[in-house]
């Protein structure tokens, strides 16, 4: 899978909970309060469904999931690990 | 204190195990003697029903209907699938562990069937019905105003969970459609039955497992060292009842949160978070430190990412046991989607 059919997963995944913004790739999504931390936990459940990988413990750290380039690079590492 | 295994939900067989005769061959079919009281008695010690069965799902429905029992079974299993896969989806609908289900049926080869594949499930003979109230493990320590309406507060999830699956648009947009009140407030002495039951019963929501009895929640509640909140949840469906419980521990210059947990009911409703941030606010308001304690098992998960996500950073760790320690700074507003309502101390 490219990098970028990987964003475009989770461009779509992430379009359905901010609406009515054109998000950047690097845009922090916590930072700019545009989701919560409620929505954190959903984003970690989607990305293993989808991407079939595994998020440990250790990996539960915002700076992996706070921007569209953080996620893709995170999911890219995973998968290479893999 | 020492875990007893309780018996959440029993998941009753009808042929020859409900009522008496087998209703594909005869549809005339008698209820077991006595067995509307059982179900009556285990009703009101808050123990959930359901119904594993082996028959055609509208003919079987309809017999229950016309003995006036459909309200007592969540999630009824009636279908031709091998009786493990139905009592696994009874737990999972009713998001409660299969350790914690009792399966009644009067064919050998069904409960070992279930045996085989969840040795957990406690599996009983119909010939034994008679004497199912008695055993220990139908006897909960407490009967709470919580366990006497859990039928009540479950089939108003099952409704809930009904509109949610057809809800088209983002989570937050159907909580909101909830009109949520999220009440946070000290325990008082009548809410400490309801906290030990917590305690003893929650385990995916719960950040350390620690178990504690009644005694001992006293003496927390009315210590100066110690703070216990209790709280609850209520939706335009009705209530969730008493849905969670914290522990903090109150040092000079640090407060440490020994034990934060939320009843399996309010999953994904975003509340565990609410509670945080509500210890955010208060420690930052008292010049504490802001230290948490977490045991993770297979089961928890939910709640490390809640301390997670919530800025807590581990500093310490002791084979199961991480501590965290939260900085309290980015303390978010409480969610739109929740209207919170704080109580006063005592």
């Amino acid at each position: 899978m490219t990098t970028n059919d990987t964003k475009g997963k989770i461009r779509t995944f992430l379009a359905r909970y901010i609406r009515n913004h054109e998000l950047q790739d690097d845009e922090d999504i916590f930072a700019s309060r545009l989701v919560n931390s409620l929505f954190a936990m959903q984003l970690v459940l989607f990305i293993e469904k989808e991407f079939q990988i595994k998020v440990e413990n250790e990996d539960l750290d915002l700076k992996n999931f706070n921007t569209l380039n953080a996620i893709s690079g995170f999911i890219g590492r995973k998968a290479n690990a893999a | 204190m020492k875990e007893e295994k309780k018996v959440k939900c029993v998941v009753w067989d009808l042929d020859n195990t409900l009522w008496n005769g087998v209703l594909p061959e005869n549809d005339n079919v008698s209820l077991r003697d006595g067995i509307v009281d059982i179900m009556q008695t285990l009703d009101s010690r808050g123990i959930l029903q359901s119904v594993a069965s082996k028959n055609d799902y509208d003919h079987a429905m309809r017999k229950i209907e016309e003995f006036g029992l459909q309200n007592y079974f969540l999630y009824p299993q009636i279908n031709w699938n091998p009786k493990s896969s139905s009592v696994k989806a009874i737990a999972e609908s009713i998001n409660i562990g299969i350790d914690t289900l009792a399966f009644v049926d009067d064919q050998p080869y069904e409960r070992e069937e279930v045996n085989f594949s969840f040795p957990q499930v406690l599996c009983i003979d119909a010939a034994d019905i008679d004497k199912l109230l008695l055993m220990s493990e139908m006897n909960p320590r407490f009967i709470t105003q919580d366990s006497k309406i859990r039928r009540q507060l479950y089939l108003s999830d099952i409704k809930r969970n009904k509109i949610e699956e057809s809800f088209e648009g983002p989570k937050e947009d159907f909580l909101s459609s909830l009109d949520m009140v999220f009440t946070i407030s000290p325990a008082k002495e009548e809410d400490l039955k309801r906290a030990e039951e917590l305690t003893v019963r929650t385990h995916q929501l719960n950040t350390t497992g620690y178990t504690y009895s009644y005694e001992e929640l006293e003496y927390f509640r009315t210590s100066r060292d110690h703070i216990l909140l209790i709280a609850t949840l209520d939706d335009k469906y009705g209530t969730y009842g008493k849905i969670g419980l914290t522990l903090i521990e109150c040092h000079k210059d640090l407060w440490n949160i020994k034990l934060l947990l939320m009843s399996c009911r309010v999953m994904l409703r975003g509340v565990g978070a609410i509670m945080i941030n509500h210890i955010r606010n208060e420690a930052k308001k008292n010049s504490v430190r802001l230290r948490s304690e977490m045991i993770s098992n297979e089961r928890n998960r939910m709640m490390y990412m809640t301390y997670k996500f919530a800025g807590f950073k581990e500093i310490e760790k002791k084979g199961d046991l991480t501590v965290f320690e939260n900085d309290l700074t980015e303390i978010p507003d409480f969610p739109e989607y929740a209207k919170v309502r704080i109580g006063l101390g005592n």
